[in-house]
């Protein structure tokens, strides 16, 4: 059988980062298994520019973001093996691999790092009636065939929703020579950053359709076009709005979701609202030794905070393999309060904590003028203002050890928008 | 005299500014909740900048594309001369990320430099087992 100390699951950014992470922090046999042919996960097809503001203080494009990470890897000497499937971890941490290579086998790991990513919601998770052509693809897939095979995914585009792949992928087409003839989304908030919106759409003159929806695919072989309409305050279309747009490709950017059959089928807790499992301030999950990082607990808006959150959960599995982690309970439960959707981490050990806890959390509407509060089972700890806060940006808050460490023998900390929705 | 109305791109407030020009010379920014995007507003109407990213066909490489990105951001104005000379152009493996694809594109004084390490196909065998 083959023995790791680490074993990372997943070579994309979180991945990278907990492994040369779990390597700083003195786990000597680090291993990333990942089942594409290069490390790197997504970022190698996201190749417009933006990444690593935070961590390298420079504006990096996808793939150069994942290279300084694999260079760190190799310079640690994190060792992977490529083009590998992990079919089964189990809660002793023994995980069957497969490839073909070696075949089926087992690997023993001193502790795991879960950091398979995300998957894009498809057309299934829609239920948009219609015909079943071809030319329907996740904004994802287009983003693949563009900028890494050398393929267009057709000429007359609708894309619906407008997540920022969505976006990313509507100027990157028009600059292939495609007509992107319209984004629609169903909120009538968009969930992109401004700055793609901006960027990839108004710079393009590409339309944006808030509060518009596809209602209906039409065409046998090859989507022929489809009926959009407009949709109400519950988000059902209005009869009498429908409207028919000629396209021969329909991208979705309607949503991600963290990729966890290998959490569940473990036994993992899995919080409902993210799809991700449930962790502590170290990135640990129910099961003691299997850490899980990135988009796999919760889908960010900026791969520098996934490479800040996976270091953590690196480290933490280092210590744990060394015999080095506290295991005693995390006595503090990190709770969502009104208007907060989701908040990672879900509980704190104050032990384990070296200097800060970072929470991580999105709102559940657009927000403006509204206050942020951060309150205790005791008392409030603090109240701030916030001129803007909408669901697709993630917002984070800092807490001190030292001033955690005043508040007595709390059991909860809780965090609310206090104010109206928008 | 002319005024242009642009949406800010800094936060997620998303300001609608108005930007009164005159020649070379911004008079005033209107409608900003704070000081950089008044400054934003000034340059994106005076010398709006973008970098473009695309990719470059790779002849006996990994991979039948490298990605590609303009080493400085480039004038707005000049993104479809450059997409049309990155479109044109290819590129023999194996190519290291820095690397410069086109020297001076479409004449803004900036080159289009790759994004990505290709390896030459006959050497990724190798080296596919372990990093």
């Amino acid at each position: 059988m083959i023995e790791h100390d680490v074993v990372v699951i997943g070579g994309g950014p979180a991945g990278l980062a907990a492994a040369v992470a779990a390597r700083q922090a003195g786990a000597e046999d680090v291993c990333i298994i990942e089942r594409d042919k290069r490390l790197g996960g997504i970022l190698q097809q996201c190749i417009h520019n933006g990444f690593g503001l935070h961590i390298f203080e420079e504006e990096l494009t996808g793939p150069e973001y994942a290279q300084r990470f694999i260079d760190m890897a190799r310079q640690w000497g994190v060792h992977s093996m490529l083009d590998t499937m992990v079919l089964d971890i189990t809660p002793d941490r023994m995980i069957t691999v497969v490839n073909n290579r070696d075949g089926l086998q087992t690997i023993k790991a001193g502790a795991v790092v879960l950091a398979m990513g995300c998957r894009e919601r498809s057309r299934g998770a829609l239920n948009i009636p219609g015909t079943r052509p071809a030319g329907i693809f996740t904004a994802g897939t287009a983003q693949r065939f563009v900028n890494m095979e050398g393929f267009m995914p057709g000429n007359q585009i609708v894309v619906l929703g407008s997540g920022d792949i969505g976006l990313i992928m509507a100027r990157r087409l028009t600059l292939e020579g495609a007509d992107v003839k319209m984004v629609c989304e169903i909120m009538p908030y968009s969930s992109g950053l401004k700055r793609n919106i901006v960027q990839c759409l108004d710079d393009f003159g590409i339309p944006l359709r808030m509060n518009h929806t596809v209602t209906e695919i039409h065409g046998k072989e090859r989507i022929e076009g489809v009926i959009i309409a407009a949709v109400d305050q519950n988000r059902k279309p209005i009869a009498g709005s429908e409207e028919y747009v000629p396209c021969d490709t329909l991208l979705l950017s309607v949503g991600l979701i963290p990729e966890n059959e290998l959490s569940r089928s473990a036994g993992i807790q899995l919080n409902p609202i993210t799809g991700g499992p449930v962790v502590d301030e170290s990135m640990q999950t129910s099961i003691p030794g299997i850490f899980a990082c990135g988009n796999v607990v919760h889908v960010n808006d900026l791969v520098d905070n996934v490479s800040t959150e996976s270091a953590i959960a690196g480290k933490a599995a280092a210590m744990y393999d060394l015999g080095m982690f506290d295991e005693s309970k995390a006595g503090i439960k990190v709770k969502a309060g009104p208007g907060v959707r989701y908040i990672v981490p879900n509980a704190i050990n104050l032990t384990r904590v070296d200097d800060a806890v970072t929470l991580y959390f999105r709102v559940d509407n657009v927000y403006e003028g509204a206050v942020l509060r951060v309150s205790t089972d005791k008392s409030i700890l603090f109240n701030i203002k916030k001129k803007i806060m909408v669901p697709g940006e993630m917002q984070h808050i800092k807490l001190k050890k030292s001033f955690l460490g005043k508040q007595g023998d709390i059991s909860d900390i809780v965090v609310e928008v206090a104010g109206e929705a928008n | 005299m002319t005024t242009r109305n642009i949406t800010c791109i800094l936060c997620p407030q998303g300001c609608n500014l108005e930007v009164t020009v005159d020649g070379d010379s911004v008079i005033q920014v209107k409608g900003n909740a704070c000081g950089k995007g008044k400054s934003y507003g000034a340059e994106e109407c005076l010398d709006p900048r973008r970098v473009v990213t695309s990719s470059v066909k790779v002849i006996g490489g990994e991979y039948p594309l490298v990605s590609v990105k303009t080493a400085a951001p480039v004038p707005k104005a000049a993104i479809w001369d450059c997409i049309r000379a990155i479109n044109a152009a290819s590129v023999n493996a194996p190519v290291s990320i820095g690397q410069v694809i086109i020297e001076n594109v479409a004449g803004t004084g900036i080159d289009v430099i790759a994004t990505r390490n290709v390896a030459k196909s006959d050497d990724i065998v190798k080296e596919k087992i372990c990093i």
